[in-house]
């Protein structure tokens, strides 16, 4: 049987570096793609030195949306799973007056990722296999007055799982909603996190390959935060609008 | 600026820390530096790896770039840790030709400090088996220095304590190994001769190391359990050993809070100490399969166990002696140390084989390492010690010294022409300053 291969999509973040080594350890062949080369020929050779596996490194720009089906056609086969990682934090100050600014963090969270995993679910169904996993964000799970230009791309993207999800729940195509919580990565670099609810992207990697064999549909890696987002959730919307968040 | 330390956790310095996450920006952050050195995963004890103004953090470039399969030569970025190798190659047949007491240091800082592990008599420091080095120098440009290519640079780039510049890449040899388990045969030896004797006596044996009984005076001064070790053949293993032919370690379990002071008394020490020459003893003789990683780093399943000297911190007194005086050293220090009941956690005495020059520690002799919680009239009694190192024409190992003076210093590392040379070659305007090059006039 051919080894089995992994597309991430988003290759030169923390958490896409360390969910492919946790499939290449796992004798995954791993392909990368992502709008920098010389960045994801790096990752791409760090992992193929540590575990031996084939990497290949592939071009994409999730706002590209027009390019998706030929940058799908190009990959050297259909892959067995699909994982999107892209996104977009962006600066929520910035977004709230400059219209540009919050059209591109709602494209890279939502608009692009949507698309393109889309795409690869309908080849996956025509083929009657496959996994598709999208990493979302908790921010999507209620809009805060400090990041709801990215929280409410997140929740489209989760919504969209979720539908894509219910139509394909028959098909033997697997779709999967991670929402890592905080993971200590280049994006939080300066943040200050508390640590008893942060991640470390190896968590997320390791999560993945637990949901994805165990057939879950919606993963928190650290599962305090389905109590943390089960308790904001509850909060009534007049008490929610004076809090600071 | 933020406030950091070496592993000992003193002294504790303010320091602007940059961080950066590419090549490119460390090759800038070198160019740029004002007062800067370069700093691996903070395992040197002292202030190494401390810049007088700026520190710049290696961590952040810990990618793999290529491994060889049939000449077993690795090229790493200068981040990557000696534990990060040795999961990804033990599984495949492959260790690090030299390995010190912690697999949680970088590549850079084994290059820098050119350590020595358990083998050195016969096989020579972590310089030996580097191919080739990429290192960036103040003056902004990227060499890629080799035996054959700037080889006066390499020479002195191994074991420079980051003087000569940020390492940002290198190649380096590995050892084909059959298996991931180490043959090791434990040796009592009632006293100090005995010890050196057992150490000679085994010159021919890969690894060894004697594990001194600091405590022990008068005629069991020294007293000692010798470690032998050799990498164990497939044909070795039992079958339940050969089924996990490669082990490798669980993350460290790690020591959350500060331990009070107290907690490593002179009682505490001398029961541990019992204990573990009685458990050696019974033992003795005989060979044993022990996995690598325990018998490489026995301390590493501890996480932050230096916090366990408490917020005081603690020093490590590393001294190597030349062959011929070293007894007589020795027995003057350990019968120093014993008398004042110092305690220390740790005394590891080790051969040491071939000089490499420049600031490089290992010379052919005996090596002595000592730990001491801060305290008390410390200081003084580690410049008594100092006196006795230098009397034998010994000298202190930097990436552990806080403390040393320039006196004892210069004694110990007489002929820095060819390195300071180097040094006014690549940095004639003084970018690169460490707080310990600083404070040895280096
Ligand atoms: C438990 C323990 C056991 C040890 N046992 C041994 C032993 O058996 N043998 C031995 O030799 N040592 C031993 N050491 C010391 C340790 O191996 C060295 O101090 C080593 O240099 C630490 O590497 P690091 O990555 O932590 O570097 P750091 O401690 O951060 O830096 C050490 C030196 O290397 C320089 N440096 C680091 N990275 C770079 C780079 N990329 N470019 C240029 N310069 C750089 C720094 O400027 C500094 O001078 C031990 C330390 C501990 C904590
Ligand atoms: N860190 C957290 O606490 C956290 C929490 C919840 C969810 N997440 C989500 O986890 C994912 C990874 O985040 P991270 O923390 O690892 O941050 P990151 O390093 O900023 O990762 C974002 C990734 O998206 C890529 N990307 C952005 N725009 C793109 C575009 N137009 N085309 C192609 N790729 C593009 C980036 O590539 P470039 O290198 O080219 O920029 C990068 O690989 C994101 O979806 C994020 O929203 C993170």
């Amino acid at each position: 049987m051919a080894e089995k291969a992994v597309l991430i999509l988003g290759g030169t973040s923390d958490i896409a570096r360390a969910t492919a080594l946790a499939f290449a350890k796992r004798d995954w062949t791993v392909r990368l793609a992502g709008r920098a080369p010389p960045e994801l020929q790096r990752e791409a050779d760090d992992i193929s030195a540590r575990t031996g596996r084939t990497v290949t490194i592939h071009q994409f720009d999730v706002l590209a949306t027009g390019s998706f089906a030929a940058f799908a056609d190009a990959l050297p086969g259909l892959p067995d799973v699909v994982i999107s990682v892209v996104g977009l934090l962006g600066d929520q100050a910035r977004a709230e007056t400059d219209p540009d600014h919050a059209s591109e963090i709602m494209r890279s969270n939502y608009e692009g990722p949507a698309l393109i995993l889309s795409l690869f679910a309908e080849r996956f169904r025509a083929r009657g296999a496959g996994a598709i996993v999208g990493i979302s964000s908790v921010a999507g799970d209620r809009g805060r007055g400090s990041n709801y230009v990215y929280g409410s791309a997140k929740a489209g993207f989760t919504a969209f799982l979720s539908g894509l999800r219910n139509r394909l729940a028959a098909s033997g195509v697997h779709v999967m909603t991670v929402k890592p919580g905080f993971v200590r990565t280049r994006m939080t670099e300066h943040m200050k996190l508390p640590p008893i609810i942060t991640a470390t992207p190896e968590e997320v990697g390791e999560a993945v390959l637990a949901g994805l064999s165990r057939h879950k549909d919606v993963i928190y890696v650290r599962p305090i935060w389905l109590l943390v987002m089960l308790i904001i959730r509850m909060i009534p919307e007049p008490v929610f609008k004076r809090l600071k968040l | 600026m933020t406030a950091i330390s070496g592993w000992g956790r003193y002294p504790i310095i303010d320091t602007e820390l940059i961080g950066p996450r590419t090549t490119e920006a460390i090759v800038r952050a070198t160019e740029q530096g004002d007062q800067a050195v370069a700093r691996g995963n903070g395992r040197a004890y002292g202030d190494a790896a401390v810049g007088v103004r700026q520190t710049i953090t290696m961590t952040h470039l810990n990618r793999m770039r290529a491994f060889d399969h049939a000449t077993g030569q690795v090229t790493v970025e200068a981040g990557v840790l000696l534990s990060d190798l040795i999961a990804a190659f033990l599984p495949r047949g492959f260790f690090p030709y030299v390995v010190p007491g912690t697999s949680f240091i970088t590549v850079g800082g084994a290059i820098a400090a050119d350590v020595h592990g358990k083998n050195h008599h016969g096989e020579g420091g972590f310089g030996r088996y580097v191919e080739t080095l990429l290192l960036a120098l103040p003056t902004g440009e990227v060499v890629r220095a080799s035996r054959k290519d700037h080889p006066d640079l390499l020479q002195a780039t191994i074991g420079g304590m980051g003087l000569t510049g940020s390492i940002l890449e290198a190649t380096i040899q590995l050892r084909r190994v059959e298996t991931g388990w180490i043959r090791q045969r434990t040796m009592v030896a009632n006293n100090l001769a005995a010890a050196i004797a057992a150490l000679d006596g085994n010159e021919s044996v890969t690894y060894s190391v004697a594990w001194i009984d600091c405590l022990a005076k008068g005629a069991s001064l020294g007293r000692s359990l010798i470690f032998l070790g050799e990498h164990a053949a497939s044909n070795q293993l039992d079958e339940r050993q050969f089924a996990n032919r490669f082990p490798l370690r669980k993350p460290p379990l790690s020591v959350p809070i500060d331990m009070p002071s107290f907690a490593l008394n002179h009682w505490s020490v001398a029961a541990f100490n019992e204990l573990y020459f009685r458990a050696g003893a019974r033992k003795a003789g005989s060979s044993i399969l022990v996995p690598a990683a325990p018998y490489f780093f026995p301390l590493d399943a501890l996480g932050n166990w230096n916090r366990i000297y408490g917020r005081r911190g603690f020093v490590q007194h590393q001294c190597v002696l030349p062959a011929k005086n070293a007894e007589a050293a020795l027995a003057d220090m350990l019968g120093r140390i014993a008398r004042r009941g110092g305690s220390s956690f740790l005394a590891v005495l080790k051969k040491l084989g071939e000089a490499s020059g420049g600031l490089s520690f290992p010379m052919p002799g005996y090596t002595l390492a000592l730990d001491f919680p801060i305290g008390r009239d410390l200081f003084s009694f580690l410049d008594e010690l100092d006196v006795l190192v230098v009397k034998a024409g010994g000298r202190l190992y930097l990436a552990k010294d806080a403390r040393q003076s320039r006196a004892t210093f210069d004694a110990g590392y007489a002929d820095l022409s060819g390195f300071r040379d180097v040094r006014r070659t690549i940095d004639p305007t003084g970018k690169i300053k460490s707080r310990l090059a600083a404070r040895l006039g280096i």
